[in-house]
C-alpha cells in the first residue's frame, strides 16, 4: 500500500505573530518552524497503516529549503522518503495543484493530510486534492481503518458522528482522535539522514488569490465584573456598552 | 505541578551553531520530557520513588548511551547531541539525568570501551534499550574524592575471581541488573569488572531520606565473597585511569545537563516576575528582579556557549580531562545559584512542589559533589595551571 502524508510546516504554537510593516505577509523572523500538528496525526496514522498492511509513506511539502528539517524529522518518524515542490506555497489552490501533479505520476492509495494548517486555517488542501485527481475526499476525519481495498472513515457531525466508507484510493484530511503523534527516536534521526528527500520544480499554475492584508484581531477590553444580583445592569451594558444584543 | 510552559532561552543565537540534526534531537528529547516527565516528577520526586515506567520510554527515544553505535544497540550520534539530551532530561529532573548518565556514560561507555567483543554483545543492546538497568560502583564508604584508596578487591581463583567489598552512594544500585564496579586484584592494580545480580553474597540495600535526587533511587554494593567469573573482568584497561575515562564521559553530561536545570529555573522565574504583582507593578519591573533576570541569563548563555566548544572539542577527540571539570565545575555552580535566585523570585510559591525550583536546587547540591566536588574540580584546574597538585 502506497500513502502519501502532506506535510506543511507552521510556526511554533508558542509563537507572537506579527506582519511586516506593509501588513502584506507573516513576519517569520526568528520565528522556529514545527510539523503542522494535523499533519503530524496523519503520518503517525500512515505509519499505523502501513506496519500493520505493509508498504511506504512518502512525504511531501510545496515549500522552499527552510522546510527540509521538519521533512528531515518527518522521515525520522519513520516515513520512507520525501518530496519537497520548490516553491512559495502561496495560497491553497497553488499548493493543491502542486501536489496532485506529483500524486498523478505515482497512483498512490491513500492521500492523507491535516484537517487544516494551524496558521491560515483554510482547510481546503484535501477537498481541492481530491478534485484535482478525481478521488473521492473526506474533509476530516477522525479515524480511519483499511479494509481490503475499502476504507471506513469517521467523521464528527453536529450532535454525534458519521460512518463513511470510501473505495481506495482517496483523500482525507486528519483531525485529532485519528491518532497520537509519535516522538521520533534517535535511531530515526540517524536514518533519516540516508533517506532519499527529493526535490521536484513546481508544475505552471495559475494564481487565484493573494493576501491583501493581515490583521491582528483586537486587543480585549477590560473586564467588568458585575454583581451577580444585578442582572439589570449586565443587560443594559451589554446593550448600550457592547452592542452585543 | 503546573503545566510545563518551558521555553528555552537562546540570548547568543546558539542554536545557529547546531546541526538540524542536532536540534531535532533536543527538540525530541523536550517533547519527552514535556509528554512523560513534567506531569509526573513533582509525585515522584515528593515521594523520594524513582519513576521506572519511564526505562522503556527512555530507551526507545535512545536516551541510553546514544553514541554507542547502531551496532551495539545504541545511535551512533555525536557529542554535541549527548550533550543536548542531557540538558532536555535534567531541565526535567537531575534524577532522571543522572540515570541516563550512568546507563550511557558509567556502564554503556565502559563496557563499550574496555569491553571484549562477547562483553559488548552481551550487554550493549539490552542496556540501550532500558531492558537492562546498570550502575556505576566507585565510591566506597572511606573513599570518595580518593578512589584510589579504595579497599574493594577481588582474588585470582582459575576461572573466576572472588571480590569483596562494598561501594556506596551508587546511582541506580537499588534496581540494577548489572553493576560496573571497580576493584583492586592481589597486586593493587585497578579493574573493571561486570557483577550480575543474582550473583551469590552480592545485595544493594538502598540508601533513604535523601533531601536531594529524590526521584533516583541511590544504594550501596555489597559484596561478600562474591564469585565473580573472569570472562566479566572488562580487558582493556587497568589502573584508576579506566573509571576516570567514565567519569570523563559523564562530567561532559552533567556540564551540559545542569544548563537545562538552569534554564528551566530562568524560564520559570521570568515568567513568575511578569506575573506576580506586588505594589500595583508586576515584580519584573524591579530593578533588584531585573538584576536577579539578567545575571541568571548572562551565566546561562556564557554556560551554554561553554558546552558548545566543549562539545566540538570532544566530538574531535581534543577535550581533555581538565576542560571537562573547568565545564563541569563552572556549569553546576552557574545553575546552583540560579535556582537560589530564582527561588527567591518565587517567594513562598517557590518553596511549593507548584513550580520545579526548589527540587532542581536540592538536586544540584548532589550534583556538585558527585562525579568530582566543586573543589575538586578546582584543584584540578590548579593543578592543570601550575603543574603543582595540591590534592596530597
Ligand atoms: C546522589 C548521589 C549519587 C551518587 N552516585 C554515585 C555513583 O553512581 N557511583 C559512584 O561511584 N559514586 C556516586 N556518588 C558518590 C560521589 O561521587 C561522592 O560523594 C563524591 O565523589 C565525593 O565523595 P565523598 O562524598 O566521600 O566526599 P569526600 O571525599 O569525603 O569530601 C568531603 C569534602 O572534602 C573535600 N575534599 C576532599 N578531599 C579534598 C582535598 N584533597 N582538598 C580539598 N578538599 C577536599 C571535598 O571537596 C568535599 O567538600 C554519588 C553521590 C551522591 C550524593
Amino acid at each position: 500500500m502506497k500513502f502519501l502524508v502532506c506535510i506543511s510546516q507552521v510556526p511554533d504554537t508558542t509563537t507572537k505573530i506579527t506582519f511586516t510593516p506593509d501588513k502584506k505577509a507573516f513576519n517569520a523572523q526568528g520565528v522556529q518552524f514545527i510539523i503542522n500538528p494535523y499533519d503530524e496525526i496523519a503520518l503517525t496514522r500512515a505509519l499505523e497503516l502501513k506496519e500493520a498492511l505493509g508498504g511506504t509513506v512518502t512525504v511531501i511539502n510545496v515549500g522552499q529549503t527552510n522546510t527540509e528539517p521538519n521533512l528531515r524529522k518527518a522521515l525520522a518518524i519513520g516515513a520512507d522518503d520525501a518530496i519537497r515542490v520548490n516553491a512559495e506555497p502561496t495560497d491553497a489552490y497553488f499548493v493543491a495543484f502542486q501536489i496532485a501533479e506529483v500524486a498523478k505520476k505515482n497512483s498512490y492509495d491513500i492521500i492523507l493530510t491535516g484537517k487544516e494548517s494551524i496558521d491560515y486555517n483554510g482547510g481546503q488542501v484535501p477537498t481541492m486534492l481530491g478534485e484535482f485527481l478525481g478521488l473521492p475526499s473526506v474533509s476530516v476525519a477522525t479515524k480511519l481503518d483499511v479494509n481490503g481495498s475499502v476504507a471506513t472513515l469517521e467523521r464528527e457531525i453536529d450532535g454525534g458522528k458519521e460512518i463513511l466508507e470510501a473505495k481506495l484510493p482517496f483523500v482525507a484530511g486528519a483531525q485529532k482522535g485519528m491518532a497520537e503523534p509519535r516522538i521520533p527516536n534517535m535511531r530515526g534521526i540517524m536514518t533519516a539522514r540516508t533517506k532519499p528527500l527529493a526535490v521536484v520544480e513546481p508544475a505552471a499554475c495559475e494564481m487565484l488569490s493573494s493576501s491583501a492584508q493581515f490583521d491582528l484581531p483586537a486587543a480585549k477590553g477590560e473586564c467588568k465584573m458585575i454583581d451577580p444580583n444585578n442582572v439589570g445592569e449586565l443587560v443594559n451594558l451589554l446593550h448600550t456598552e457592547a452592542k452585543v444584543i | 505541578m503546573a503545566a510545563d510552559l518551558f521555553q528555552s532561552p537562546d540570548y547568543f543565537n546558539v542554536d545557529d551553531l547546531l546541526t538540524d540534526e542536532h536540534k531535532l534531537v533536543r527538540d525530541t528529547t523536550r517533547a519527552f520530557v514535556k509528554k512523560e516527565v513534567s506531569p509526573i516528577i513533582e509525585d515522584f520526586a515528593q515521594r523520594a520513588e524513582f519513576p521506572k515506567q519511564l526505562i522503556k520510554g527512555l530507551g526507545e527515544i535512545g536516551a541510553f548511551g546514544p553514541f554507542v553505535p547502531q551496532e551495539y544497540g545504541g545511535s551512533g550520534l555525536d557529542y554535541i547531541s549527548y550533550g543536548l539530551m542531557m540538558q532536555e532530561l535534567e531541565r526535567g529532573d537531575s534524577g532522571i539525568r543522572s540515570t541516563a548518565s550512568v546507563q550511557g556514560s558509567l556502564v554503556m561507555f565502559p563496557i563499550f570501551t574496555f569491553g571484549s567483543e562477547a562483553q559488548k554483545k552481551k550487554y550493549l543492546p539490552k542496556l540501550a534499550s532500558g531492558e537492562w538497568m546498570g550502575c556505576f560502583g566507585l565510591t566506597e564508604p572511606d573513599h570518595g574524592s580518593n578512589p584510589n584508596g579504595m579497599i574493594t578487591n577481588f582474588k585470582d581463583k582459575g576461572d573466576h575471581v572472588i571480590l569483596n567489598g562494598a561501594k556506596m552512594w551508587i546511582s541506580n544500585a537499588p534496581f540494577a541488573d548489572i553493576a560496573v564496579v571497580w576493584a583492586k586484584n592481589e597486586q593493587g592494580e585497578v579493574h573493571g569488572l561486570i557483577v550480575e545480580r543474582g550473583m551469590k553474597g552480592f545485595t544493594t540495600p538502598e540508601t533513604h531520606n535523601k533531601w536531594s535526587l529524590r526521584a533516583s533511587a541511590t544504594g550501596e554494593l555489597v559484596f561478600d565473597n562474591v564469585k565473580v567469573p573472569k570472562e566479566n573482568i572488562l580487558p582493556g584497561v587497568k589502573g584508576l585511569k579506566g573509571p576516570l575515562n567514565c567519569l570523563n564521559s559523564a562530567r561532559f553530561g552533567i556540564a551540559w545537563g545542569v544548563v537545562g536545570a538552569a534554564m528551566d529555573c530562568y524560564d520559570s522565574a521570568l515568567r513568575y516576575s511578569k506575573q506576580r504583582i506586588q505594589f500595583g507593578k508586576p515584580i519584573a519591573a524591579f530593578q533588584l528582579t531585573q538584576k536577579k533576570l539578567a545575571e541568571m541569563i548572562t551565566e546561562i548563555t556564557k554556560a551554554q556557549l561553554l558546552c558548545w566548544r566543549l562539545g566540538v572539542l570532544r566530538n574531535e577527540h581534543r577535550a581533555t580531562p581538565q576542560q571537562i571539570s573547568m565545564a563541569k565545575r563552572n556549569n553546576v555552580n552557574m545553575a546552583i545559584q540560579i535556582a537560589r535566585e530564582a527561588r527567591q523570585i518565587h517567594g513562598a510559591m517557590g518553596i511549593t512542589g507548584e513550580y520545579p525550583i526548589m527540587r532542581h536546587s536540592m538536586n544540584l547540591e548532589s550534583v556538585i559533589t558527585y562525579e568530582g566536588t566543586h573543589d575538586i574540580h578546582l584543584l584540578i584546574t590548579g593543578y592543570d595551571v601550575t603543574g603543582i597538585s595540591a590534592f596530597e
